[in-house]
């Protein structure tokens, strides 16, 4: 049975893995439903956080192969109710309505909503949650004048185990993460003479 | 004149090698004796190198890089060494591709090196540009860009050892002009043997051996089934005293053909769409299937839901990733199976199993007396490529390389080559190449230091490489061709009989005469119609010295049986095409 299922991948730091790692979804034509990549907690170590809805048995074959990848440390896979998720959403909205209409106050305050900037002609605000809140919000925003809205990927916490922290640590200490190469010579053109 | 104490001042000159030279350097601390390749502008430094070291590195130049990556495949397969592919950038790198996967698939160590323009043009659409890492990406175990030459001896050292190690892999480094010709301070060679986040085997866990081991123990029907895992593990010794231990009789998938002599008397055929009746349909009365370094492939299964339900299934592989795959394992045995069976035999009690052996022997003789005698001697009509083939046995004995390009030729090989020695059958397992064979038998002919390499190959695979003649010329590597020649595409017109009602939809090939082709590159030849000129001709093909090519026409529609049909359960085999109503 299809459900949503959150994969964490911890990686190396290097160039084009990104492209490695979706394109053992895509072979499979299974869609991304979001996908954070950012630091770890170490440098050099990377991790993804990438959700699907799909079959777990077809969830756990995947994983294995993303952890067959030279460059992949550790890949786990999550039920929603076996992690800690959020995302965030920016809203922007007309200064106006906010003035003249004291409903729009009371909704954002009731989410929970943070003005990040003001200006005379419109606010960013930004809530962060689950999905469904998210959805809702826009939902209500939507007919009183919503400017623009955007929402990022899921970030999760595994609640269970202890977390790959210590095992980081490790692997750091054993053998240092090798140097990101990319490439210095762009934009030099004119500084170098070929054939 | 200078006094001693200004030339003090004078900073010592620091020797400089390029990055070219660098992979020169790496390419002898690897112990390459051999490269398969072709040059062009991108990678003009590299060969500029490699110019200076032909006294320790032979380069084999190809007619196209296909047939560079096909050789090299064929090398790495009979010489257990890595094979190493030159090719520059653009059109030599996408011509790697069909290599690559087919390497990818058949777990081939491959080090492939390409051109790749200069850094700064990257992204430009320069002459010769193409995204090389992300076209290669699905089909390679690991590859990388270099960009310095700094970068080019580490990246080089990572590539062999990933190539080589764990469940094995073609990597390709692809290499910027820039960083070939860069000049950099003389840098050492050191070679990889660590990657942190990267595991070549897993952790073997006793606890699934001691499970294993009471599941042999236990069974009535025990069945062990392999594949080219046996090989690359160089297991071969250890399956052997596993199976003579336990007496349990052992069949093979294509990839694992050869790892077992096949006189030995637990031998019991080939699995498989075309394999032997016998491991098919007792695949499904087993109680206990031992699977060694394969991967339960749909043309080894079947239908999955028609494939060993009843048994117990004992998985060893390197790869986790092949794990509950496409079988669901009951008991799986993680690690190198050199490692794993030892373990395993150490702990099974010495038994045999004569009555259940028996029964792949009946049915066996009843396959040899529908199918094989049939195919292997007829009294009259055409000649069969199943005779050829018994023929050659006859002469060669077992103790030869047999390499197969793709199709029904390819079936007969693997079905009915007699082998004694490991290593000895090379053929595009997975991915199904048409137009491997030449090639990779011209790398398995440079590769091989004793036993005789014979390259058996239909009339439409050998016209997709036919240009590797021009290879087989200049090297003149002592490959014998035989060309099972039935004008046509065998295998499809088989399945248009079978499952399209006759409509033979392009698969009319026709052939040049490549007697005359070969004598047109200075290889000789015969052609071969009757069979009373069989024998002579295949003995004369393996006295001569070099490369020999022998062409000969076998029967137009022959199908190949037995067959598992598509869509059917391995034991719904059948012997004939009366059978299939």
């Amino acid at each position: 049975m299809k459900s949503e299922i959150t994969i964490t991948v911890y990686t190396e730091n290097q160039v084009g893995l990104l492209n490695r790692i979706a394109i053992l979804f895509s072979r499979r034509k299974i869609n991304i439903e979001s996908l954070n990549t950012s630091p770890s907690e170490l440098e050099g170590i990377h991790r993804f956080t990438i959700v699907v809805f799909e079959d777990e048995e077809i969830v756990r074959k995947l994983a294995r192969q993303i952890e067959k990848q030279v460059d992949v440390l550790k890949v786990y896979f999550n039920t929603n109710d076996e992690i800690i998720w959020q995302e965030m959403a920016l809203y922007k909205v007309p200064a106006d309505i906010i003035a003249e209409k004291v409903k729009v106050e009371r909704l954002l305050r009731e989410n929970g909503a943070r003005a990040v900037v003001i200006r005379k002609d419109y606010i960013v605000f930004e809530t962060t949650g689950q999905r469904e809140e998210i959805d809702s919000l826009i939902a209500r925003l939507q007919p009183l004048g919503l400017i623009e809205f955007v929402r990022s990927a899921r970030v999760a916490i595994i609640k269970a185990s202890a977390g790959f922290h210590s095992k980081l640590l490790e692997f750091e200490q054993q053998q240092p993460g090798p140097m990101l190469s990319d490439n210095s010579y762009l934009g030099r053109n004119e500084e170098i003479f070929t054939m | 004149m200078q006094s001693a104490t200004s030339n003090q001042n004078i900073p010592a000159p620091v020797e400089l090698m390029s990055g070219g030279e660098m992979v020169m350097k790496a390419l002898i601390a690897e112990n390459v004796q051999h490269i398969f390749g072709y040059p062009g502008g991108a990678i003009m430094p590299i060969y500029d190198a490699l110019f200076d070291y032909t006294d320790r590195l032979q380069h084999i130049l190809v007619r196209h890089e296909q047939g560079a990556i096909h050789a090299a495949q064929g090398y790495a397969r009979v010489s257990g060494k890595t094979g190493v592919v030159f090719a520059t950038s653009g059109p030599g790198a996408t011509n790697l591709i069909t290599g690559l996967a087919d390497a990818l698939i058949d777990s081939t160590p491959l080090v492939c090196i390409t051109g790749q323009v200069f850094a700064h043009l990257l992204g430009t659409d320069a002459f010769q540009e193409t995204d090389v890492i992300n076209i290669t990406t699905p089909v390679t175990k690991w590859n990388c860009q270099v960009t310095e030459a700094a970068e080019i001896g580490p990246a080089l050292a990572k590539a062999f050892y990933i190539a080589a190690t764990g469940r094995p892999g073609p990597v390709l480094l692809d290499i910027t002009k820039n960083a070939q010709l860069e000049k950099m301070p003389v840098q050492s060679y050191e070679k990889c043997n660590k990657i942190r986040s990267y595991r070549p085997q897993p952790i073997v866990r006793t606890d699934y051996i001691e499970q294993a081991i009471a599941l042999i123990n236990q069974a009535q029907r025990p069945f062990l089934i392999f594949g080219q895992g046996v090989l690359l593990g160089g297991a071969e010794k250890e399956l052997i005293a596993l199976i003579e231990k336990s007496g349990i009789p052992a069949a093979w998938t294509i990839m694992g053909k050869g790892a077992l002599p096949t006189d030995h008397f637990l031998n019991v055929g080939m699995l498989g769409m075309h394999g032997n009746a016998a491991p098919n349909i007792l695949t499904n009365e087993c109680d206990v299937l031992v699977a060694v370094g394969m991967r339960f492939d749909d043309r080894v299964t079947g239908r999955l839901d028609k494939y060993a339900r009843q048994a117990a299934i004992i998985h060893l592989d390197i790869d986790p990733a092949e794990i509950d795959k496409n079988v669901k394992t009951t008991v799986p045995v993680w690690g190198n199976c050199k490692e794993t069976l030892p373990l395993l035999t150490k702990g099974i009690i010495k038994r045999s199993h004569e009555r259940w052996l028996e029964k792949f022997h009946t049915l066996l003789s009843e396959e040899d007396k529908v199918v094989i005698q049939n195919e292997q001697n007829p009294k009259s009509g055409p000649l069969t490529m199943a005779e050829v083939v018994a023929r050659l046995n006859d002469i060669t004995k077992g103790d030869a390389i047999l390499v197969s390009d793709v199709g029904q030729h390819q079936m007969v090989v693997c079905r009915y080559a007699r082998l004694n020695h490991t290593r000895s059958n090379i053929t595009s397992g997975g991915l199904g190449t048409m137009g491997f064979a030449l090639p990779a038998g011209l790398g398995a002919a440079l590769a091989s230091r004793q036993l005789p390499v014979v390259a058996v190959i239909g009339d439409g695979g050998i016209q997709m490489t036919i240009q590797e003649l021009g290879t087989l010329m200049q090297t003149q590597a002592p490959l014998k061709i035989i060309i099972l020649n039935n004008a046509y595409l065998g295998m499809v017109r088989q399945w248009q009989e079978l499952f399209h009602e006759n409509r033979y939809s392009f698969v009319n090939i026709s052939s040049p005469d490549y007697v005359a082709l070969a004598a047109a590159y200075g290889i000789a030849g015969t052609k071969v119609t009757e069979r009373s000129e069989l024998v002579d001709a295949l003995t004369t093909m393996l006295a001569v010295n070099g490369p020999y090519l022998l062409d000969v026409s076998v029967a137009k529609e022959d199908n190949i049986f037995p067959m598992v049909p598509q869509g059917k359960g391995v034991s719904e085999i059948v012997l004939s095409k009366d059978d299939m109503k």
